[in-house]
């Protein structure tokens, strides 16, 4: 039975705050300072949760990150976080939580069924059974079996925040190695920052030298060390950075306002990092070591110093390693008996001391009594491999004393080496990494005053910018690696969290996965939330003896980040909810959501689809408003378009070589149509480029290209022009466009007051002058993609909305309409003007769109060139863009139906690009691309679509006007 | 995530730019043939070791310049204008 220990010990908790929590559904209590695991483990609540594999009943195993059994969900609703280690959940009032991977719970758990099939499921059972008649028959099942806890269901209410340093010396790890390289490097000078993963300093002896980490921590105060608790390093990256997170506010909180910040992700960058993250205990394996009351011997003594809890009243000790001495001891000295420490060693370290506790040496655990909790083990005498003489031993405990792995994640991650130490069985860093030395237990160094001294020492350096010191010898400890017994009874385990046992690492070994990469992946060792830190060694160690390789030749698998598991908040940072993807609103906006706009999502921006009235769909609306733009005049908002200002000696000669067609033949004033090609010939983005002086081009692009072009002209003149004397200024969001369509659109705008000298007599289709209206300035550009008289006023933005309403006041005389994108989109189409995108992909060159003419005789190399005429760019088997019009005159064609000679499956000889029904002809109308769609005008076509088959006539375009009279006149 | 120094602005995170793939890659002329310039368009060595490459300060200064970066270690190893040729040492793919 586990229970609370009186003072001193309990040195984390304050014992005049209790708290009452929660658990299962159960009332409890504990004090400030415990975890929950703490807690629970005082209460003598010993069953916490189901294994993932197996539903074995588990108990807490640990006291820290390294915990693979203690894993609850904590709270509900939005703020429900699952997969939370109790170990290192600090309690508090009125935490709730529950067990994970049970059902209907964790004392009785339908789930432990599978333990009855055990045999048909070793590892990788999922690549050799459940194939009959179909996996897909037992795959939900199975998947609903898999994962521990319950993701949330709600937004996440809180915020995470993100924050860059770059502080000279970052030490990780806050135990006494890591304290003393702080206190080293600020004293020499250095901005020094020390991050703790716990609340408490003093890591690995925190608890046992309470005085000494004081004194440090006092001593790296004043010199000025930046500490911060709660800040878990969790992975280094290219250049030295170091990624942390830090828990502001701790899951399990009850009564919190409705937004808190809960953790804090740091970005690190420092000069030189201090690795002393410290070592894990690693266990023995023995049969049945999976059962609650089976626990590792430093966290027991670190739950009976720290919180004051006894783990058990009798304890076994099975041991492989001299620190299961001291370990004994302490214990004994807090209130634990010691059964019997089991040694499977024949000798010990001459310095042990045993300390009047029975010891057993060459003596192994061959069995565990008990299921929910341990009542017991048998112990047996092994002499040269054969069982001897058995005994069996009541206890309520049996801690794991095998030995330390150095935590060397930062090191390898950093891209270090590790070596072997046989004497120890470690493997600790070898050399140092690329900015990251290690100090400490992780670097193999476990005597205290050692590895004070060399910390010091690194750190002294460090902030000097002098050579490192040599690190000591590692080890000390006296360890000895021993394989699982054979001829046992029971599942020895390796992985606990996974249930991975010794009998599947034979498997593995027997099956020719001989890799520990293939190991980790076949059997999942390793691959829990605790990451295998006390599994990983034993499971390559096993490999090892089945397949007669040393530790070094089996090697470890690849240390990638994180260390412990990132909530996804804390990495999306603030770039969720609506600045996920931020979107660009026009000028005017607030104007046309006054107006009746109906937004949508068009790329990047939020624009009017269309103006809805009395309830009419978006559909209906956008023809209304085509019809009479056609009939009358409509109002438009082009301010996305995007907008470049080219200005320098070089600046024609440089469209020259942009464009396909020539810009530098452009007098003041004109305008002409241009399309820009990639360096593989295909079209990438048009738009209007008007020539505004000499040495002065205003270039439209399309609303999606408006950086991707800008973009574009910077690198050529960047690197590749680098001698031609032109500057470019992206102007989009200076300047809105207010533009003004329909056979009335003159007439409008010469009703508001602008000049005389803007008419259209008097400026001619495809030019742009400069004028100002009230002393606003603008560029008026008469322009049309509507096929209709066009004028788009250029305005500065801050001005755009004023001119709108300006516009829009006279609205009614000259019987106008606001229109949309949509409303456009049926306009374009029954001119047969192409959307970049659209109407061409990534493999549609000019010639396919005609849009070729006059290439042959323009001299200038422009970008793409080259590539029109490759073999594949005269294949005359190209896809071309044409109209079609369906025969019936009915039903519209499908975006994206193909065009075929039968019904599928067939081969296809186009696809439907653009589709609607027109309104100024009375019938549906699209676009497609088509195999020799030049030479197939006045054919007849299938287009085939979610198994509807229509017949089209191919035509030319454009549909409607074909030269154009209505916008030029 | 690497820390770059633009040559205008100094060292910033690598999230500040925008990589513009291999430099120095000559362009051939109009006359090429279609083997060489489906060379040019779709080949590109991919080296173990030192890598030149251009990258363009696109959240900062705008500017474009050359790196040499060894792809494995991600060192930097240089750092030079757009217009200058690598660093002697460079070109014989020994940092």
């Amino acid at each position: 039975m586990s229970h609370r220990l009186p003072a001193p010990a309990g040195t984390w908790i304050d014992r005049a705050q209790p708290l009452t929590f929660s658990f299962n559904g159960r009332a409890y209590s504990g004090f400030r300072g415990d975890t929950l695991a703490s807690a629970l483990l005082a209460q003598d609540v010993r069953l916490i949760g189901r294994s993932f594999k197996l539903h074995r009943p588990r108990g807490v195993w640990s006291c820290g990150v390294e915990e693979p059994h203690a894993i609850v969900d904590v709270g509900a609703g939005a703020r429900r976080t699952p997969n939370v280690r109790a170990t290192l959940l600090p309690l508090s009032a009125g935490l709730s939580a529950t067990s994970v991977n049970c059902w209907p719970g964790v004392g009785f758990d339908v789930g432990a069924l599978t333990g009855a099939f055990a045999t048909l499921l070793p590892a990788g059972f999922y690549y050799k059974t459940f194939k009959w008649p179909s996996w897909r028959v037992f795959e939900p099942a199975i998947r609903r079996m898999a994962g521990l806890g319950t993701a949330p269901d709600r937004p996440d209410p809180d915020h995470y925040e993100e924050v860059s340093a770059a502080p000279e010396v970052l030490v990780v790890g806050g135990g006494i190695a890591g304290l003393a390289a702080a206190v080293a490097a600020a004293r020499a000078g250095a901005q020094t920052w020390l991050l703790s993963g716990g609340m408490h300093l003093g890591g690995g002896l925190g608890w046992r030298a309470d005085a000494e980490v004081a004194r440090l921590e006092a001593a790296a105060r004043a010199a000025g060390v930046r500490i911060l608790p709660r800040t878990l390093a969790f992975g280094v990256y290219d250049h030295n950075l170091v990624c942390a997170l830090e828990s502001v506010s701790a899951e399990g909180q009850r009564d919190l306002p409705a937004c808190v910040l809960r953790e804090r992700l740091w970005k690190i960058r420092a000069r030189s990092i201090v690795s002393a993250a410290g070592a894990f205990e690693r266990p023995l394996v023995f049969p049945d070591n999976d059962r609650p009351g089976v626990m590792l011997a430093g966290a027991a003594l670190k739950y009976a110093l720290a919180y004051g809890v006894a783990c058990g009243r009798r304890a076994v000790v099975a041991a492989a390693s001299d620190s299961a001495y001291a370990v004994a001891g302490a214990l004994r000295a807090a209130g634990t008996e010691i059964v019997a420490i089991v040694d499977r060693r024949a000798t010990v370290g001459a310095a042990v001391e045993s300390g009047g506790v029975r010891v057993m040496r060459s003596t192994a655990v061959t069995a565990v009594f008990g299921r929910r909790a341990v009542r017991g083990c048998r112990v047996q005498a092994l002499a040269g491999g054969t069982p001897g003489r058995s005994e069996r031993l009541e206890c309520d405990l049996i801690l794991n004393a095998g030995g330390f792995a150095p935590a060397v994640h930062l090191h390898s991650q950093a891209g270090g080496r590790l070596r072997w130490l046989d004497a120890e069985a470690m493997f600790v860093p070898h050399g140092t990494a690329a900015g990251v030395v290690s100090v400490g237990a992780c670097a193999g160094v476990f005597n205290r005053e050692v590895a004070c001294a060399h910390a010091s020492a690194v750190g002294e350096a460090l902030a000097r910018g002098q050579a490192l010191p040599q690190p000591p010898a590692g080890g000390g400890e006296g360890t000895q690696v021993f394989v699982p017994l054979a001829n046992v009874r029971g599942k020895q385990f390796i992985d606990l969290q996974n249930d991975v046992s010794a009998q599947d690492v034979a498997l593995a070994a027997r099956e020719n996965y001989r890799s520990v990469e293939h190991l980790k992946r076949y059997t999942t060792t390793g691959m829990g939330t605790d990451q295998g830190k006390t599994s990983n060694v034993n499971a390559l160690l096993l490999l090892g003896e089945y397949t007669g390789r040393a530790p070094p030749q089996v090697g470890t698998t690849r240390f990638r980040p994180p260390f412990a598991p990132v909530t996804l908040g804390a990495i999306a940072g603030r770039r969720a909810g609506s600045l996920y993807r931020p979107l660009k609103q026009l000028p005017a906006h607030e104007w046309h959501a006054a107006h009746g706009a109906l937004f949508e999502t068009y790329g990047d921006w939020r624009r009017p689809a269309a103006y809805p009235q009395r309830g009419e769909s978006i559909e209906s609306a956008a023809l209304r408003e085509a019809g009479i733009v056609r009939e009358r005049a409509g109002l438009f908002d082009g301010s996305p378009l995007g907008k470049l200002e080219l200005y320098g000696p070089d600046a024609a000669q440089f469209l020259d070589l942009m464009y396909v067609g020539t810009m530098s033949t452009l007098a003041v004033g004109q305008a002409r149509y241009g399309v820009l090609l990639s360096e593989h010939g295909t079209l990438v983005d048009d738009g209007i480029v008007a020539r505004l002086g000499e040495q002065h081009y205003w270039v439209n692009t399309s609303t999606a290209g408006a950086e991707r072009t800008a973009a574009a002209f910077e690198e050529w003149l960047q690197c590749e022009l680098v001698h031609l004397k032109v500057l470019v200024t992206p102007v989009t969001s200076c300047w809105g466009n207010v533009t003004v369509a329909g056979p009335r659109a003159w007439q409008w705008l010469e009703s508001i007051g602008l000049e005389a000298a803007l008419a259209p007599a008097r400026m001619k289709h495809m030019t742009m002058r400069t004028s100002t209206l009230d002393g606003v300035p603008l560029r008026v550009l008469r322009a049309s993609f509507s096929g209709e008289l066009g004028y788009e006023l250029n305005v500065p933005a801050t001005e755009a909305a004023r001119l709108f309403a300006r516009v829009f006041a006279r609205s009614a005389e000259i019987g106008a309409v606001l229109y949309g994108i949509e409303a456009l989109q049926v306009l374009r189409i029954e001119k047969g003007y192409l959307h970049i995108g659209t109407d061409t992909d990534g493999t549609t060159l000019p010639a396919d769109v005609g849009l070729a003419r006059g290439i042959e005789r323009k001299p200038a190399a422009f970008v793409g060139r080259r590539s029109l005429s490759r073999p594949a760019a005269l294949d005359a088997q190209r896809l071309q863009l044409v109209g079609l019009q369906p025969v019936d005159g009915r039903a519209p064609l499908h975006v994206g139906g193909h065009i075929a000679p039968h019904a599928p499956p067939a081969p296809i000889d186009g696809r439907v690009t653009s589709s609607c029904v027109s309104p100024a002809l009375g019938h549906p109308i699209a676009l497609a691309l088509l195999t020799r769609g030049s030479q197939r005008i006045g054919e007849r076509v299938r287009v085939y679509h979610l198994g509807t088959e229509t017949v089209a006539h191919v035509v030319k375009t454009p549909f409607f006007d074909a030269e154009g009279r209505r916008m030029r006149g | 995530m690497m820390q770059l120094r633009c040559p205008c602005c100094g060292p910033r995170d690598e999230s500040e730019f925008v990589c513009g793939g291999t430099t120095h890659v000559p362009r051939p002329d109009l006359n090429s043939s279609d083997v060489s310039w489906g060379e040019y368009l779709f080949f590109r060595d991919n080296p173990k070791g030192v890598h030149l490459e251009r990258w363009r300060h696109i959240y900062g200064c705008g500017s474009w310049f050359n790196i040499a970066r060894h792809t494995v270690t991600h060192e930097v190893l240089a750092v030079y204008g757009m217009s200058e040729p690598p660093p002697a040492q460079m070109l014989n793919g020994v940092p």
